[in-house]
């Protein structure tokens, strides 16, 4: 929590009394459309002065560990194997081979049918299983099918579940279908944690952007994610502000902590260590560790595991020398 | 056996829309051309000053908050009524300024054209002086001219009607309110315009005239801190008046229209919207442009 | 390089930004200055010089020459001579002069950055990501009109007015600049230019890009002193328009001064704007909008939003977020890339702002400021929140030109508009309300030359500023900003 208690700007009924603002659609529309409106030029300007940060030094080699145990390492393709899964799951346990200073990533992120192999792949290591599930990444299919999904996974051994939300249903203003389909999912859960995919891509603006965050966390959610991954736009640091924002007026209104993974298309350490800042500065220091923000990445890891090595040798490093997954 | 005699007119102020005599309880004696008495009039006073400017603040808000289309067609009203009363006016004219009725007659058509070109400029002035700015960044960006505020202004000596009229109508089209201070000699004309527009559509107090002298009154208006500026047309040809004008104005920086060496010829037709722009403010407003 | 990695403590994780300072190296600068008359590095003629100090430190800089009315005679004289042929020139030779010094300005922005930074103290963040971007940009716009001035609506020809005598400020010293000399040049007239005695240097070395430029000798001439020579300039029987940016007191002395002489005049002076937030702002982006709208450039702006009108319903929210957000400003080194808050620039303009929090607490507003550790040396001033602020308080009233705002409320639109327009001054006002109709009204009824709504302290060379009533008259920007240094129809 943050150390100081900031009164909120929405209507104090909705807001101090979640179960009622949840209670029907209408309540819950009032809700999600009495939020604060988000200006889109001026959170744009704000994501890109804080990209202005320079991290140097010592906040640099922090940052670059950071990530790494911030990382979800991910292989979401049609053509994942069993051999696929291993290989990743190895580098997640021990990124930098020769170098017991690199953490272990968070998490292996796999679909659930790759759930049972990626477990045993990283048993006895701090690393978690996390699985796509909920007719990932579009979401079309029935609840049935969603739930089996995830039942699927959870009884394979899945640590965290990432499911995505029905857009169609958000955007055709159904917010209750989206809700209890969020509440469903995380009975379904279980123990498992529970990331909540808001594709923000389709989305379209940060006014929805703050109305799915609100949903999402209203509906359960540990975290709330910003993308599969798989549609045209992924993570952008605005939208990531914008879900920051939500996690931390969450917090102040309710008491409850939910994280932020994002997802998509983050390729280099200098964007992570952006992200790095607009958490710091948006939700806080106290968002700045790995059950509290995430990194869905793939190609991520191998650039960071580069800055690392250039930190410690202070030559530019070579891809032939960190390992594929 | 005699005719009847005739009833004179008391020339007063106009303040406020209401037509007081000074408070002061001056006056003075007003000469034709040829210095013969014509009547008395009003010699206004600062403290009639003071009063007038307090009306045309409180007339500001409404004046300038009309659109510019209600406005043109109040301008034009008075050009109407104007022309009702024309041959009054050209006697008026004739008897202030000599020179022929011809003479009287084209100042007094003129002045009734002017209103009429002005108010054609209300509601155009905001298209030929206002902009979108084509700014480096996803914002909206227009200027727009403003009227500045409450205008004092000293109407020129010579010109009684046409004069005065080529001061005041520019000011008030755009919605500043107006005191304007009348030819110190010549100032009777300028009072039947008074009732031309307390007859016409012009809300009381846009605008306030005092009949009396620039060199009185002027320090006052000058010095006036609710005033936003000051058009020192009226000054022409008197340097000490216009620099201790413009000295006073600078204490609330009053925008300044400058007098010029001397007297314009005021049949000319206008140099397009100049003095409308020069007591006018750029309001330049932004905002960003996103979804 | 040894270096030893920590496994950061991923429970009670803190990161501290490890200095990022740009390289002091980047910038020359020499140990004395002289004048810049026709063309030429000059010495004054009474050899005065006073000295320029890094207001971060308070260490000397350079000594900077100190012109003399003789000295500014000296460049009246040399922009007299200089008008006759660069007034003749044609428009399309004038503009690719300005273009080479935009050019050269972008080429050379880091330099001109760090010194701008090393002489004012404001940090290299803005200087490099604000001041020089629109530097150049000015001189890119204006470069463009100075063959289209028949099309600006002046008249079918236009003609420059001669002379200008040009004073700026040292709150933005080369934005400023730019301000002034640009439009100015593009017009035809030839200027003499005095920077501000704080921020002498990258007028300096804006006559160097001129050199480098070969602008014909005598077009920019620069003066260095403080008011005397301002004065010097200002009188000067060769001057034929004087522009000025600073204090109101100093810009109403200017206008008294000018009285019966028919020189032109165009004020822009201080401000004590209203940013009014109401219950529906879009709250994230408003409390960046009062952070950029008073605490950038350390308060140094005349159209800062010094005043933050928050409707009552959400001013208990608004402060909370708003302090909330000023824990994580950043106030120190200048030079170093992730400070927010740089130095005040002189401890002149520091007991000033000094004066009045102690009047804001005295009256018995509540004042409030971040945790922060001000630098030993140097002139500081923490950012500053005063809540509790009536109308009357001298922190409602009076510019402060610091990093403090002071907080007021209002229950009604009408309220806001009457609240925020009690104030002599009328530079600029900001509104924040997602609806969309309520700020055009807004809009149309604050009176003052700049309202940004949804933003604040947005600018660019295309868009006119400058202030109503006591702020100023005449715009600087864009194709009203022409004005300023034409001389049209009847005055021709």
């Amino acid at each position: 929590m943050s150390s100081s208690a900031v009164a909120p700007f929405v209507a104090p009924d909705a807001i101090g009394d979640l179960a009622a603002a949840t209670a029907s659609d209408s309540a819950l529309r009032r809700f999600l459309h009495g939020l604060p409106g988000v200006d889109q030029v001026g959170a744009e300007a704000r994501a890109a002065g804080l990209a202005t940060r320079s991290i140097k030094k010592d906040a640099k080699r922090w940052a670059l560990d950071m990530i790494v145990a911030m990382t979800d390492l991910t292989t979401l393709e049609g053509a994942d194997t069993p051999g696929k899964v291993r290989a990743m799951s190895a580098k997640a346990v021990q990124p930098e081979p020769g170098d017991p200073t690199c953490p272990s990533v968070a998490a292996v992120c796999v679909y659930p049918d790759l759930v049972a192999v990626a477990k045993r792949a990283v048993a006895g290591s701090s690393v978690a299983v996390a699985s796509v599930a909920t007719a990932f990444p579009s979401g079309r299919a029935s609840l049935e099918v969603k739930l089996a999904d995830v039942a699927s996974a959870v009884d394979a051994g899945a640590d965290e579940v990432d499911m995505v939300i029905d857009r169609g249903a958000f955007l055709a203003g159904r917010y209750s279908v989206v809700l209890e389909e969020i509440r469903a999912v995380k009975q379904a859960c279980g123990r498992a944690h529970l990331k909540v995919i808001l594709e923000t891509g389709e989305l379209a603006t940060l006014d929805n952007v703050r109305r799915a965050s609100w949903l999402a966390m209203a509906g359960g959610a540990d975290f709330i994610k910003t993308s599969t991954g798989k549609a045209a736009q992924s993570a952008t640091p605005p939208v990531t502000l914008v879900m920051l924002e939500a996690v931390r007026d969450f917090a102040e209104a309710t008491g409850t902590v939910v994280g932020v993974k994002v997802a998509g298309g983050i390729r280099t350490s200098k964007e992570a260590v952006r992200y790095l800042v607009l958490v710091h500065e948006t939700a806080g220091v106290e968002w700045l560790r790995p059950d509290r923000f995430r990194f869905g990445a793939s190609s991520l890891l191998n650039d960071v595991l580069m800055q690392r090595a250039f930190q410690r040798t202070g030559r530019y490093h070579s891809a032939d020398r960190v390992t594929l997954d | 056996m005699a005719g009847r005699l005739d009833v004179r007119k008391t020339y007063k102020l106009y303040i406020g829309g209401a037509f007081p005599r000074s408070e002061s309880g001056r006056s003075y004696a007003v000469a034709d051309s040829r210095g013969r008495f014509l009547a008395n009039a009003s010699h206004a006073s600062r403290k009639d000053a003071r009063d007038a400017v307090v009306a045309a603040r409180k007339a500001f808000d409404g004046w300038s908050g009309a659109t510019a289309y209600n406005r043109g067609q109040v301008l034009y009203r008075v050009a109407e009524l104007m022309e009702g009363r024309r041959d009054q006016f050209v006697e008026e004219v004739l008897a202030a300024e000599g020179g022929g009725r011809a003479k009287a007659t084209a100042a007094v058509d003129a002045a009734i054209d002017r209103w009429v070109w002005y108010a054609g400029w209300t509601d155009k002035v905001a298209q030929v002086a206002g902009s979108a700015n084509p700014v480096a960044g996803p914002y909206f960006n227009f200027s727009t001219p403003e009227p500045t505020g409450v205008v004092a202004a000293l109407a020129p000596q010579s010109s009684s009607l046409l004069g005065l009229v080529s001061v005041v109508a520019p000011i008030v089209c755009v919605g500043n309110t107006v005191v304007v201070v009348t030819s110190a000699d010549r100032p009777l004309p300028a009072v039947t315009l008074s009732e031309v527009l307390a007859t016409s559509d012009v809300p009381g107090g846009v605008v306030n005239v005092l009949t009396g002298h620039a060199a009185e009154l002027g320090p006052w208006l000058a010095d006036h801190l609710d005033v936003n500026a000051i058009d020192l047309t009226g000054a022409a040809g008197d340097t000490d008046l216009a620099v201790d004008l413009e000295v006073r104005a600078a204490e609330n920086t009053k925008r300044v229209l400058r007098s010029p060496a001397a007297e314009p010829d005021w049949t000319a037709t206008p140099d397009g919207p100049r003095r409308i722009l020069a007591i006018c403010e750029t309001k330049t407003v932004w905002h960003p442009m996103g979804v | 390089m040894a270096v030893t990695t920590q496994v950061p403590d991923l429970v009670t994780p803190t990161w501290d930004y490890a200095p990022a300072p740009e390289a002091r190296t980047l910038a020359t600068i020499e140990a004395s200055y002289d004048l810049f008359i026709g063309g030429d590095f000059v010495a004054p003629i009474d050899g005065r010089r006073f000295t320029t100090v890094d207001p971060s430190t308070g260490e000397p800089l350079a000594e900077v020459a100190e012109a003399g009315a003789a000295d500014v005679d000296k460049a009246v004289r040399a922009a007299r001579r200089a008008f006759i042929r660069w007034s003749k020139l044609p428009g399309a030779e004038r503009g690719k002069y300005l273009f080479r010094i935009a050019r050269l300005l972008q080429e050379r922005s880091r330099e001109l950055a760090v010194l701008e930074s090393i002489d004012n103290g404001k940090p290299i963040r803005e200087t490099r990501d604000v001041d020089l971007p629109l530097v150049a940009a000015h001189f890119f716009h204006h470069a463009g009109w100075a063959d289209k001035l028949a099309w600006a609506g002046y008249g079918p020809d236009p003609q420059p007015l001669g002379v200008a005598g040009q004073i700026i400020p040292w709150n933005f010293p080369l934005l400023m600049l730019a301000w002034k000399i640009a439009p100015a040049l593009a017009c035809g007239n030839t200027v003499v230019l005095k920077p501000a005695e704080t921020t002498p240097l990258t007028a300096l070395a804006f006559a160097d890009i001129c050199r480098q430029a070969e602008l014909p000798a005598g077009v920019v001439n620069i003066v260095t002193g403080a008011g005397e020579t301002g004065r010097a300039l200002v009188e000067h029987p060769g001057v034929d328009k004087v522009a000025f940016t600073g204090s109101t007191e100093v810009g109403r002395s200017i206008q008294r001064a000018l009285a019966g002489t028919g020189k032109r005049l165009t004020l822009e002076l201080g401000g004590k704007a209203a940013n009014v937030i109401f219950d529906d702002a879009p709250v994230d982006q408003a409390i960046e909008g009062i952070v950029n709208g008073i605490f950038f450039n350390q308060g140094h702006v005349c159209c800062a939003g010094s005043r933050l009108l928050v409707q009552e319903s959400v001013h208990d929210a608004v402060v909370a977020r708003l302090k909330r957000r000023l824990r994580t400003l950043r106030l120190g080194d200048p030079l170093d890339k992730n400070t927010d808050i740089g130095a005040i620039n002189s401890a002149e303009q520091l007991d000033r702002i000094t004066a009045l929090v102690d009047a804001g607490q005295a009256e018995g507003a509540v004042m409030w400021q971040p945790e922060c550790r001000l630098p030993e040396r140097g002139w500081w001033h923490a950012p500053t929140v005063f809540t509790g602020v009536a109308q009357s308080h001298r922190i409602a009233r009076e510019e402060i030109f610091g990093p403090v705002v002071s907080v007021l409320t209002f229950r009604t639109p009408s309220e806001a508009v009457a609240k925020a327009n009690n104030t002599p001054y009328g530079l600029s006002a900001g509104v924040w309300t997602e609806k969309g109709s309520r700020i055009l009204w807004m809009a149309q009824r604050l009176r003052a030359g700049v309202v940004w709504a949804n933003t604040f302290n947005r600018f660019d060379p295309a868009s006119p500023f400058g202030g109503y009533k006591e702020s100023g008259f005449g715009r600087e920007g864009g194709r009203h900003g022409l004005a300023a240094y034409l001389r049209t129809g009847a005055d021709a």
